[in-house]
């Protein structure tokens, strides 16, 4: 197969490929980091990690036409509104929804898998009433547009670069929080020995519902990430459940290093494959190579050794 | 040394286990012998209860041997454990609290272990004779019908060793039986236990000194994982080791 | 559940089976249309999972969210032997090559693929239907339980095995008809299954074999299996220190529930007259879930009616308001994991069967007194 190509036209794709890659790495990681906190450090499963998303993106799509129509001067920049915008609309309600509804279920970790499930189909039944089935996609600034050529054969798009700028500012930005932060500490002292956190005086409580509140805004904040590389549907969430969840159980739960690496070595294994087999095969192989080794390996890629 | 000496039940050699580095049982060395109560005492995070899960399977040994009867117990699964002979009790009590206390005896019954003699296991005289035996023996006759939620802390320990006893081990081990009792529960398993193991060998692991003078044939001091000290009761007490680290405060 | 009477049905178990057989065999096939009727029938096949579930789920603490794995693949198994029973050379003569399935023809496929060949014979179709969902379960279940997966890690791994297989199937088009599934299904045998009278009979037919899945899960409930399962869902390690080797008897239920559900999906193959995709990826294996929970997590008679009432829910709304039905159904999850953990059955046995039993004790009082009690009846 490879005949057919000169050698700088292999190298070109090549390169392509790993950018793509790339991409899609960032992306993963994006959608993995409100998950792997929220999951990782309180064993909580939120379905409706992707609605939560996917309200960022709304949130994005509804900031740049309001740009458009009365600030148009100020329409390049919109972008990093939009992002504050996402993080605190899909947080406040993180904050709602773990004081209406998850609180009450931490002890029935399989309850709250079903009710954030429940949460998702309203949600996106309230997108859909309020956007529109129809999939929508915003305007992306001039600066974002086209692609920077590299060689004559080589260009990458501007917007892919953005994507992986933001992954890396983000995870950045949690890894503060979780290790420098005094929240960072008090959510680790809790998923450690949540009793003796609570006996030193930590408010767990408090604690928990801020650690689903930023789960959740980090997740709006990759929906509207999201929207520089595609458009937002009422239910494109429920597309990233498996790969989302998979990404952070394969890293191993509780470790943000491990999700970064899971998110890399999945995304890479896919982008690999896709050149060789249609693009369907590629992702079942992906998956089906993950499950395997979680099930030889089901503490994932990294995990700490806890008492039973 | 010989592979197996057929003077001890148990014989536990060079039993090592490593938490990220952290050796919780270092080197330990001990054997039991044929109706012996071994009692192990030491302070709070000692590794006593380590110990106990290293040897009915529920840890992974990093190294060294736990040899019961001629099986080498660490290479095999906690069931075939059970079924060599050996019974353990937790810590904190861990009985069925979905089901009655007749229930929680019959699920312990050595009879129907596959799956197939799960589904076929019959209910009959024998079976029901043997659960109203030990249910006397454990002072839980009249509460056969009880679920075992409605216990009290106390009754669900009792409950606990009734499961064990029914099984009949030639090994039996406790964690902390009369911990959290009242004062008249303690008195009431101390009777209990002076009558169960008399035909057996058994470990127990206990803080409360006046207990273990009563029922202990040995005591073995553990400390950071390792012995401190090891002999009779009125040997161990006066060994400025043990003293200094454990009954001195 | 008392000592004495540990049977196989309490009284309030055959109050419960027989209401239930009489609103299955009689209640529902003299009030409905034949069009109605058959989709009750559809409904009914859920239940096999449901029924599945609950000893899953309900009494052995395993949720799977990948039961549409197993009715899928049951239900592919028997829509692959009417596929070739309908692609007869005569009936697939414009072909360019006749004789196949038509989807194969259309993805320039020329030959039946060797894995679709013993799908010829009947018998091995119908072996095929439980034998392949068990062995999957088999294969996943050893995987997982022999390594001590469980809890939501299991729930994640079932839920990506069923986009998986969505994902394989709708890939796969020239082999396994794609995203629109095997379709336009005609005769079982020669016999013309899309008549009224044919739907009718394999109503009945799915009746009795819901029925006796039914009853092989009562056998199981009051078995001491039935017991160490719950034991196991609540204490784990208790249960192996007794000397049981918890991953089989696990993998014995997770494999038995996917038996159920792989003749639910035969079922629903010929009583439906298609199977696809749709009907094996998350969003439906959640569903099913949701049916049992619905009709109480802790009963296989609740499961049964938690899947007809909230399919039957699910057709009557989003016939007439589909913006509500998401909502509901959205609203129906969280409400019954928050306020009814235990659905119907739990509230049945709350509210309605003490009054039964007080009734029926007051009439046999002089025969004796009643040894079943009500919360007998909500295991
Ligand atoms: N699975 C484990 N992982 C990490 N540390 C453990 C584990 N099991 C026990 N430990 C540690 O080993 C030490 C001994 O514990 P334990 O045997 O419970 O002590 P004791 O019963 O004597 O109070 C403790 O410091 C405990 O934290
Ligand atoms: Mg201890």
């Amino acid at each position: 197969m490879f005949a057919d190509y000169s050698m700088s036209e292999l190298g070109a794709i090549f390169a392509m490929q790993g950018f793509a890659g790339l991409i899609l790495f960032s992306v993963f990681v994006l959608m993995a980091l409100g998950l792997a906190i929220i999951f990782g450090q309180m064993g909580v499963i939120n379905m409706a990690h992707g609605e939560f998303m996917i309200l960022g993106a709304y949130m994005t799509y509804l900031t740049s036409t309001l740009f458009e129509a009365y600030l148009p001067g100020l329409f390049s920049i919109y972008f990093f509104i939009a992002m504050i915008v996402a993080f605190f609309a899909s947080g406040l309600l993180g904050l709602f929804v773990e004081w209406s509804m998850i609180r009450h279920l931490y002890k029935r970790p399989l309850d709250t898998l079903l009710a954030t499930w429940g949460l998702s189909l309203i949600l996106q039944q309230v997108y859909r009433s309020v956007f529109g089935a129809r999939e929508v996609g915003v305007s992306i600034p001039d600066w974002m547009m086209g692609s920077l050529p590299l060689t004559d054969l080589v260009e990458i798009p501007i917007n892919g670069i953005f994507v992986m700028v933001l992954a890396v500012a983000i995870s950045l930005a949690v890894y503060y929080l979780m290790f420098r932060s005094s929240w960072g500490l008090q959510v680790r002292a809790i998923s450690q020995n949540r009793v003796m956190a609570d006996a030193v005086g930590i408010n767990t409580a408090w604690t928990d519902r801020l650690t689903f509140g930023i789960g959740c805004g980090v997740a709006g904040v990759a929906g509207s990430a999201f929207t520089m590389i595609g458009s937002t549907g009422p239910t494109a969430g429920q597309l990233y459940i498996v790969d989302t969840f998979l990404v952070v159980v394969f890293g191993g739960a509780g470790s943000l290093l491990g999700t970064i690496a899971s998110a890399f070595s999945i995304s890479q294994a896919q982008s690999i494959m896709e050149f060789f087999l249609s693009g369907s095969m590629a992702k079942v192989l992906t998956l089906l190579v993950v499950v395997g080794i979680l099930m030889i390996r089901p503490q994932g890629l990294f995990s700490l050794k806890l008492r039973k | 040394m010989l592979d197996h000496n057929p003077n001890f039940v148990l014989s536990v050699e060079g039993l090592t286990v490593s938490f990220d580095g952290f050796k919780a049982v270092d080197d330990l060395s001990f054997y039991v012998e044929p109706n012996e109560c071994r009692v192990i005492i030491g302070p709070n995070g000692a590794g006593k209860t380590t110990v106990l899960d290293l040897i009915c399977g529920r840890t992974r040994a990093t190294s060294g041997s736990v040899n019961f009867k001629g099986n080498e117990l660490l290479t095999m699964r906690e069931d075939q454990i059970v079924h060599a002979g050996v019974g353990r009790k937790f810590q904190t009590p861990s009985v069925y609290e979905d089901l009655t206390v007749f229930e929680n005896l019959e699920l312990s019954y050595p009879h129907g272990y596959s799956v197939f003699g799960a589904l076929t296991f019959r209910r009959n005289d024998t079976v029901k004779l043997r659960i109203q035996e030990i249910a006397e023996t454990i002072f839980l006759d009249t509460l056969l019908e009880e679920k075992a939620a409605y216990l009290s802390h106390g009754q669900k320990q009792w409950l606990e060793i009734g499961m064990l006893l029914i099984q009949d081990p030639e090994l039996l081990m406790l964690d902390e039986p009369v911990a959290g009792m009242s004062v008249a529960e303690r008195r009431k398993t101390a009777e209990l236990l002076n009558k169960i193991i008399t035909d057996r060998s058994v470990i127990v692991i206990e803080h409360d000194m006046g207990f273990v003078a009563d029922i202990a044939t040995r005591v073995t001091v553990l400390h950071q994982g390792k012995t401190l000290s090891e002999g009779s009761m009125e040997r161990v007490q006066s060994d400025p080791k043990v003293i200094e680290v454990y009954l001195g405060h | 559940m008392s000592i004495a009477s540990n049977r196989l049905f309490t009284r309030q178990d055959i109050i419960g089976f027989a209401v239930l057989a009489a609103v299955v065999f009689i209640v529902l096939p003299l009030t409905l249309d034949s069009f109605r009727l058959n989709l009750f029938g559809k409904y009914l096949t859920y239940a096999f999972v449901a029924v599945g579930l609950v000893l899953c789920w309900g009494a052995g603490g395993i949720l799977s969210l990948g039961q549409g794995v197993f009715f899928g693949l049951g239900g592919y198994c028997m829509a692959m032997f009417l596929k070739l029973e309908a692609s007869t050379p005569e009936n697939t003569a414009i072909q360019s090559t006749p004789g196949i399935p038509d989807f194969m023809d259309w993805n320039q496929l020329t030959a039946l693929p060797w894995w679709w060949e013993p799908f010829n014979t009947l018998t091995f179709a119908l072996l095929a239907v439980v034998a392949v969902p068990v062995m999957f379960a088999f294969i996943i279940g050893v995987a997982m339980f022999r390594r001590r997966v469980g809890g939501v890690y299991f729930a994640i791994i079932t839920q990506a095995f069923a986009a998986i297989l969505t994902i394989l199937i709708i890939g796969q088009q020239g082999f396994t008809g794609g995203v629109n599934g095997i379709t336009d299904l005609r005769t079982l045998q020669g016999w013309d299954i899309r008549t009224d009278a044919a739907k009718e009979t394999l109503y009945y037919v799915n009746g009795v074999l819901l029925f006796s899945c039914l009853l092989i899960a009562q056998f199981v409930r009051k078995s001491k299996l039935g017991r160490l399962l719950i034991a196991m869902r609540d204490q784990e390690d208790r249960v192996r220190f007794s000397g049981y080797d918890v991953a089989s008897f696990k993998i014995f239920i997770f494999c038995l529930g996917a038996a159920f559900a792989g003749i639910g999906g035969a079922m629903f193959t010929l009583q439906v007259g298609f199977m696809s995709p749709t009907l094996v990826g998350i969003v439906p294996s959640i569903e099913m879930v949701i049916f049992c929970a619905v009709g109480g997590r802790l009963s296989i008679i609740g499961a049964v009616y938690g899947a007809l009432l909230v399919n039957w829910a699910k057709t009557s709304l989003s016939e007439s308001f589909p913006e509500l039905w998401l909502f509901g159904l959205g609203g129906l999850f969280i409400a019954v994991v928050m306020l009814f953990p235990n659905g119907l059955a739990g509230l049945y046995a709350d509210h309605v069967a003490p009054r039964i039993d007080r009734l029926l004790s007051r009439k046999s009082a002089d025969v004796g007194p009643a040894d079943d009690t009500a919360r007998a009846a909500a295991e």
